[in-house]
């Protein structure tokens, strides 16, 4: 059993200032002025915001197959430097983790790193390829016990087999979240298509290619009654897609990441590879959107797409580089900026879409649980009022971080999971939370 | 001048003039007997060629030698370009070698501003062409074909103040169209792209030019005193940007007929190499109102004025 760690006066995402005493793995008390017992580590939270873990429903762990990249451990550790306690690891490894063999190695090396609880996304289809459904039973059955689906990365374009999956993992409460792309209108793509991708002789990857595949799949998902999860929106058609739809009653789900929230294509004249994503970084009014329907809920959650790559991946000409930037370390001070520095939300909408939304969405019922007596130890705890300068320095083994140099609210004080204290006054700790922990 | 020339965009309005000055006299060193300046004695220009473009190699290399430079020609073609690491290893190995230019020609947009903001090299770079995006030598060389055939001797000191430029053809994949829409409304000219709509950007607001899709209207109102075609390149042709090449040969290619409609005055022009029959007829491309072949001579003299106000080190300081 971890020691006893007792948090003195922390703010709620409520506004309450409260005591919370951390016993083993569960919160054991919250009440003001709580006597610490002994052995008892005592952490001063004045000034400090204290929230359920945050649970990341869209990581690149890159293990097994591109460990040069990421690994579980270094994914993880960033994670937890970020507040998370859990993450969704997609399904675009080397192997594929398409089958119940391969999701159960990843979710093995999660308990072993011990930094966050790792979930292992299935892929829909055999090798990511579209083709031929993957057998998703076998890995919702599997000791990894999946439930979230997705062909992140490319997109699960036949919608034949888009329908089928929709309603197979009715089965066992599954859900697909969909990468929507149309393969064929983003052919060799680089950038968002617009004013910028026409001055810069970059091939355009136009808005309507993944507003149609959502238009779409939100009506196969009404029509064989699913659930449909969109990974990252980056257009405003696509809030109003996803508006509509959830007006109409049907059961979707709709993600943001960070970096879609704050950078704009304006970005890409430096030609700089760093900002080189997928989907591409949008036009102000885009981002404009994103950042309203975060507020009004049309969005539900903020999934980072952490996608780490190695050096030489990026410090190249732009269509050689690959796509893709980490994002587990400042999607929380991003969060915090898009909500609570604009002054148009609040710490419980923060906490909805950075931990008990994105929980939900999974089916992950231990964690986002709030901050309360009997719940699972998973806390994090920010400074909101520091303003740090980003640095390129980082838990994750890649550094192609697009926010370096920029200044951002908020940091990570402690990150406690499941009792265990893996980020202590912004430091990680040095080993993972063992079986007995 | 700049260190780099990247872009048509990059020059001023009097640095452009001044380019454009500077190669007419090249012009007349190259009328000369012996065409040789000691300019650029002891400096080492690389034209590093990712792509193939024989016809920009020699140009720069023709304009390298006559000012005296060490010429080393690097042609990356085929090598592993598409794993991403060679530009920047060929980079640095330029670098150890000591290059005082590189002249750079690539497929992907954007590669000689990498080269350029890079920490692998120190040197000048020159843009020769990158991907659909630039191509600003080209661009310099047509407004100085331009001046010239409008101005006459009257030319240094000249821009190209009123002269409507009309430009026919492939825009949307064009890195002449790009850059000359750039220099040309920088020097004063009025620029008018004619396109079929698949062949134009989905979205052209930041261009500096007027969006026509009928040539013959176009050529009617406007009364273009130039009108540049565009190469069509071959990959075009099967990606359903328009039905066949005989049907884009009719409504987008220049021919007798539309030589007729033009003031006696106006001069057609083509960055070449030319698709006889394609963009341009042969009774156009021959007619005495052709630039082509004084673009590819005046080529030679942009680039070594290009060459001359980058390397010499009587540029101004760096902007
Ligand atoms: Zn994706």
């Amino acid at each position: 059993m971890s020691k006893q760690i007792l948090l003195k006066n922390a703010q709620l995402a409520s506004g309450e200032v409260t005591d919370i005493l951390v016993a083993g793995d569960r919160i054991v008390e919250v009440a003001t002025a709580i006597t610490a017992p002994s052995e008892t580590e005592v952490l001063d939270c004045t000034g400090l915001v204290a929230l359920p873990g945050f649970v990341d429903l869209h990581t690149h762990l890159r293990e097994p197959g591109f460990e040069q990249s990421e690994t579980v451990l270094t994914g993880t550790q960033a994670a937890a430097m970020g507040g998370y306690t859990a993450v969704h690891a997609m399904a675009n490894t080397m192997p594929v983790a398409d089958t119940a063999g391969v999701v159960e190695q990843i979710a093995g090396l999660g308990i072993e790193a011990g930094y966050a609880d790792v979930y292992p996304i299935g892929a829909v289809t055999v090798g990511l390829e579209g083709k031929q459904m993957a057998e998703l039973g076998a890995m919702a059955n599997s000791k990894a016990k999946v439930r979230v689906f997705s062909d992140d990365g490319k997109c699960v374009h036949d919608p034949v087999l888009m329908r089928r999956a929709l309603e197979y993992v009715k089965a066992f409460g599954g859900v697909i979240a969909q990468h929507a792309q149309d393969p064929r209108l983003t052919e060799g793509a680089q950038m968002n298509e617009g004013k910028v991708s026409a001055e810069l002789g970059l091939t355009g990857w136009p808005s309507v290619a993944e507003e149609s595949i959502i238009a779409r799949d939100v009506l196969l998902a009404e029509h064989v009654d699913s659930r449909v999860h969109i990974c990252h929106l980056s257009t405003r058609g696509s809030v109003e897609i996803v508006k509509w739809a959830k007006a109409r009653g049907i059961r979707v789900t709709a993600e943001v990441t960070p970096h879609h929230l704050i950078l704009d294509d304006e970005l890409v004249r430096s030609y700089d590879a760093v900002y080189k994503v997928n989907p591409p970084l949008r036009t102000q009014d885009d981002v404009l959107a994103l950042r309203e329907a975060l507020i009004d809920g049309t969005i539900d959650i903020i999934g980072t797409d952490h996608a780490p790559h190695p050096i030489e991946a990026k410090d190249c000409e732009w269509n050689a580089a690959a796509f893709g930037m980490l994002g587990l370390e400042t999607a929380a001070s991003i969060a915090q900026l898009v909500l609570i520095e604009s002054g148009k939300s609040d710490w419980n909408r923060l906490v909805e879409v950075l931990a008990t939304k994105p929980a939900q969405i999974a089916g992950d019922a231990e964690n986002g649980q709030p901050i309360a007596v009997g719940s699972i130890a998973n806390i994090t705890v920010i400074d909101p009022k520091a303003n740090r300068t980003v640095v390129a320095e980082s838990a994750s083994r890649s550094i192609n971080n697009p926010y370096v140099g920029m200044q951002l609210p908020g940091r990570v004080i402690h990150t406690i999971y499941r009792g265990y204290q893996t980020v202590k006054n912004g430091e990680l700790a040095s080993r993972g939370r063992g079986r007995n922990d | 001048m700049t260190k780099h020339l990247l872009s048509a965009g990059d020059l001023s309005r009097e640095q452009a003039i001044e380019i454009l000055d500077i190669a007419e006299g090249m012009s007349n060193v190259n009328d000369r007997e012996i065409k040789k300046l000691p300019t650029l004695r002891g400096k080492t220009v690389v034209n590093l060629f990712f792509e193939d473009s024989t016809r920009t190699r020699i140009s720069f290399e023709v304009a390298e030698k006559r000012l005296s430079a060490d010429v080393i020609n690097f042609s990356a073609k085929g090598s592993s370009v598409s794993k991403g690491e060679s530009l920047k290893d060929t980079a640095q190995t330029l670098e150890a070698i000591g290059a005082d230019a590189v002249v750079i020609r690539h497929s992907a947009s954007g590669a000689a501003n990498v080269l350029a903001h890079s920490n692998w090299i120190q040197g000048s770079i020159i843009n020769a062409g990158d991907g659909t995006h630039e191509h600003p030598t080209q661009a310099l060389l047509d407004a100085f074909t331009m001046r010239k055939r409008i101005h006459g001797a009257q030319s240094p000191g000249k821009a190209l103040d009123g002269v409507k430029v009309a430009i026919v053809g492939d825009i949307l994949h064009s890195r002449v169209a790009r850059s000359n829409q750039l220099l040309l409304s920088t020097l004063g000219a009025e620029v008018h792209f004619v396109a079929p709509p698949t062949l134009l950007p989905q979205n052209a607001s930041g261009f500096k030019a007027a969006l026509h899709y009928n040539l013959d209207e176009m050529l009617a109102t406007e009364k273009p005193d130039v009108v540049m075609m565009l190469r069509l390149q071959a990959e075009r042709m099967n990606a359903s940007y328009f039905p066949t090449e005989r049907e884009y040969a009719r409504i987008w290619g220049f021919n007798a007929g539309r030589l007729g409609a033009l003031k006696d005055s106006a001069i057609v022009m083509h960055p070449g190499p030319m698709n006889r029959g394609l963009e341009i007829d042969a009774v156009t491309a021959d007619s005495p109102r052709s630039t082509v072949l004084e673009q590819v001579t005046n080529g030679v003299s942009i680039r070594m004025a290009v060459l001359y106000s980058l390397l010499s080190g009587e540029r101004s300081a760096d902007v």
